[in-house]
């Protein structure tokens, strides 16, 4: 873990070794780190989450992504790094167990037989794939509630759209590098159309806003 | 949740982009929620304080060609930000004082002089319904209450302080030049020598494609030595992103939580982005030169 500097208040952990940064293949396609990067981005999120409630980390966002965690809002920049330095982020397994969400999807994308090509196997088998697959929120971002779930392996990874639909309706479950979504709201995307649901996942008056927040365990079962 | 709320201001002319702003919503970045808020937030706590407002009071955010108000109940207000002209009726006032406005008048704010945007604070201030402990208009997510349109009414708080005894207050005219502080980073490590030394040694101009969200800049482009795609990473404001073309993108209220371009660097007071109008000329300077 190496931590780097953003401006004044904040601070960028960086969980990713020295090789592990993306390659864009032809497509100039979003690709993620591998599945121990993502892992310790998700044991830091989950102890740096446990230890600002404890009083003990002053930062005002906590942001895990692909393969960080950034830290905003942080008074003192230079004590949270003497602080972080000295912390070992406990192994996801050991700790409380985790929220889960069971999304009921109906799975009849467009771009199911697109993914089974990329796959190599039928639309059937790409469907028992994602309805068996243990999903996690791996981090928020694009929209409000929209989650990157992580579970598939990397060999999984498809390319997005060369170009995005204007309009992907809302409770689309699709694919894009090594991660699943939904679209909790209609908007562009370039994401593989796989399903649909009727869940709704962000609505500002419940708490927390977001069905899925990062480290939620996920499975999208049929509907 | 809903404070009380007393009178309505009735919008006449929404300008070009009006929208409510306050303090933005801080703290919910982790579910994809950008802050938001006012793109100058001392311009818009000053011009609460003016009015007898909490700082953290929803105000107006008025851009480029002024707007037009009426409002039900007598009542203060006070424009803070660019200078513009603005008339309680047809009486000129003052930007930074406040601003006495009986029951029925209409508050007319003219095109900045210079710089680009307005705060506009109400006693009592904009008693929009809060979303995520925020009224602010977030552009890029759609949360909040919409821009302002013709017709629209709303709702007014009730005041909780008389109006500041101020007599002026100082507005700078914002410079012919924008020299912003920036710290390098986190990913400068992803730029040839060559990027670094045109960032922090040459001018960039204000692209007219600028909006809350960022700020585009136009200049010498900045090449990466790093090839291949980031994996998305979280943003704070002032965040210096650098798309494919190359052209800085300095991130501003609105910006998405996370991102897959390269931050260079980030920029420590964003606030005079916010006055400046397409074609200023922008430099950086770091603690590093």
């Amino acid at each position: 873990m190496r931590i780097r500097p953003v401006g004044a208040h904040a601070l960028l952990l960086d969980c990713a070794g020295e090789t592990d940064v993306g390659t864009a293949d032809a497509g100039g396609d979003m690709t993620g780190p591998d599945e121990a990067v993502a892992a310790r981005v998700e044991a830091w999120r989950a102890e740096l989450w446990r230890r600002r409630e404890r009083g003990e980390l002053d930062a005002v966002e906590i942001v895990p992504a692909a393969a960080t965690v950034l830290l905003d809002g942080v008074r003192d920049p230079e004590r949270t790094t003497a602080l972080l330095a000295g912390w070992t982020p406990a192994p996801v397994a050991t700790v409380a167990p985790p929220a889960t969400a069971e999304v009921p999807v109906t799975y009849d994308g467009e771009d199911l037989p697109t993914v089974a090509g990329h796959w190599g196997v039928d639309v059937s088998a790409v469907v028992r794939r994602l309805t068996t697959t243990e999903f996690r929120v791996a981090f928020c971002g694009f929209a409000p509630g929209f989650a990157y779930l992580t579970g598939l392996p990397a060999a999984l990874s498809v390319p997005r759209l060369a170009s995005p639909r204007p309009r992907v309706p809302a409770g689309s479950v699709a694919l894009a590098g090594p991660y699943a979504g939904i679209y909790p709201t209609a908007s562009p995307g370039g994401w593989l159309l796989v399903g649909r649901t009727e869940l709704p996942l962000f609505d500002v008056h419940a708490d927390p806003p977001a069905r899925l927040a990062p480290g939620t365990r996920v499975r999208l079962v049929p509907a | 949740m809903t404070a009380p709320t007393s009178g309505t201001v009735e919008v006449l002319r929404a300008g070009a982009l009006t929208t409510v702003q306050d303090l933005g919503r801080p703290g919910w970045a982790h579910l994809g929620v950008p802050r938001s808020g006012a793109l100058d937030p001392a311009a818009l706590r000053l011009a609460n304080r003016l009015v007898g407002n909490p700082e953290p009071a929803a105000g107006l955010e008025i851009t480029l060609t002024g707007c037009a108000l009426r409002f039900t109940r007598a009542t203060a207000v006070a424009l803070a930000g660019a200078d513009a002209d603005v008339r309680v009726g047809t009486r000129p006032g003052d930007v930074g004082r406040p601003l006495a406005v009986p029951a029925g008048a209409v508050v007319r704010i003219g095109p900045p002089r210079t710089g680009l945007r307005s705060w506009l604070a109400v006693a009592g201030g904009i008693a929009v319904e809060p979303v995520l402990g925020s009224r602010a208009t977030d552009t890029l997510s759609g949360l909040g209450p919409p821009p302002l349109r013709d017709g629209d009414r709303l709702p007014l708080g009730t005041p909780t302080g008389p109006p500041a005894p101020v007599d002026v207050t100082v507005t700078a005219p914002p410079p012919a030049e924008l020299r912003l502080t920036l710290r390098l980073g986190p990913r400068d490590d992803w730029f040839t020598p060559l990027a670094l030394d045109r960032l922090l040694g040459s001018a960039y101009t204000v692209s007219p494609v600028s909006n809350r969200v960022g700020a585009r800049l136009t200049g010498a482009a900045l090449p990466r030595a790093v090839a291949g795609e980031l994996p998305s990473e979280g943003l704070v404001l002032g965040a210096v992103q650098v798309p494919s073309d190359g052209q800085p993108l300095v991130f501003l209220a609105d910006h998405p939580t996370t991102g897959g371009y390269p931050v260079i660097g980030v920029v420590a007071d964003v606030t005079p982005l916010a006055q400046a109008r397409p074609g200023t000329t922008v430099t950086f300077h770091g603690p590093q030169r």
